[in-house]
């Protein structure tokens, strides 16, 4: 009877392992570990356009398991991370980069943190020497 | 007094920003298609009902027609449906259906139980052919000229509006043109 029980058991609980298998039929072979490195370098830059705020490294999607499947050809193939990333900006845009071009309509984006970083370091500086001018003006007056 | 009114000012520019960041955040999932403008990219695929005939572009070139990506495991797609049939009714434009990572037998039997609002059916099987048009969504359409560029990328499922206000005008851009 429990030998019995224990097989139901076990039937009933490898079934969501069976199923996240399938999912990726045919795992990834690389030639080196030097190339698979650059591989998963590549596919965390990227992004997984159907969820968005995932990269193609870790998104389940299977728009994102084609595309892990198409950068691994063409790195086959012998393309570089310049000429994949470039195929798929033909298709999705820049979007599909996690790290946008510097361009016109990214320069926001870019120089804004440094800008206020600026902003702020300013107005420390003026209002910590205002106050000094002020306090060493007191001083003499304080004296008397 | 200038001192005074700069936290308030401010305030007042984060409420801008909040704003417009929220009115961008309906429209942040609609990425831009780079393909607008440029030629459809190349394919060659079997009729979803005649598989042994391959049609490429160039086939498909000399008349504006609407390319709808679709599937029978995209539950958007029996919402677009309806609209799709409507469309196909006004008889306008040709409508080409790329049923894309799907069995055929499945596409077939949606087809049956839905009715079948396309002039003409291509599988996709493997969805490279998806891929190659920046599809990352279903349903996703795209009207392309009769020169054969794309012109409009609508993603998800088009509306009546969007029929009303954006496919039907640029269809009749295209036949004044020539």
């Amino acid at each position: 009877m429990k030998p019995t029980v224990m097989a139901v058991l076990l039937v009933l609980f490898s079934a969501p392992g069976v199923a996240q298998l399938q999912t990726d039929q045919e795992p990834l072979v690389f030639s080196s570990a030097a190339e698979e490195q650059r591989f998963n370098q590549l596919t965390e830059e990227l992004r997984c356009l159907v969820c968005q705020n995932q990269n193609l490294a870790d998104s389940d999607a299977p728009l994102a398991h084609d595309l892990r499947h198409e950068i691994h050809d063409m790195m086959q193939a012998g393309q570089s991370n310049e000429e994949i990333k470039q195929f798929l900006m033909q298709r999705y845009g820049d979007f599909v980069l996690y790290r946008p071009p510097v361009q016109g309509n990214t320069l926001i984006l870019w120089f804004a943190p440094a800008a206020l970083l600026l902003i702020g370091a300013a107005t420390v500086y003026f209002s910590v020497t205002r106050r000094k001018r002020l306090l060493a003006g007191q001083e003499p007056g304080d004296g008397d | 007094m200038w001192s005074r009114l700069l936290p308030l000012s401010l305030f007042v520019l984060l409420g801008i920003l909040l704003a417009v960041g929220l009115k961008l955040s309906d429209t942040k999932s609609n990425i831009p298609s780079p393909l607008i403008g440029k030629p459809v990219p190349d394919f060659e695929l079997p009729m979803l009902f005649q598989p042994d005939t391959e049609l490429t572009q160039k086939d498909l070139q000399g008349q504006p027609y609407l390319a709808n990506f679709w599937a029978s495991w995209c539950v958007t797609c029996v919402v677009e449906h309806p609209i799709l049939t409507e469309l196909a009714e006004m008889n306008r434009l040709k409508i080409v259906g790329f049923n894309f990572r799907d069995e055929p037998a499945d596409a077939m039997r949606w087809l049956e139980t839905h009715g079948n609002p396309y002039d003409l059916h291509l599988t996709d099987h493997d969805g490279r052919t998806s891929i190659n048009f920046g599809v990352y969504a279903a349903p996703e359409s795209f009207l392309v000229n009769p020169e054969g560029e794309v012109v409009y990328k609508q993603i998800g499922a088009l509306t009546s509006e969007v029929i009303e206000n954006d496919i039907l005008p640029m269809v009749a851009a295209m036949e004044g043109t020539r």
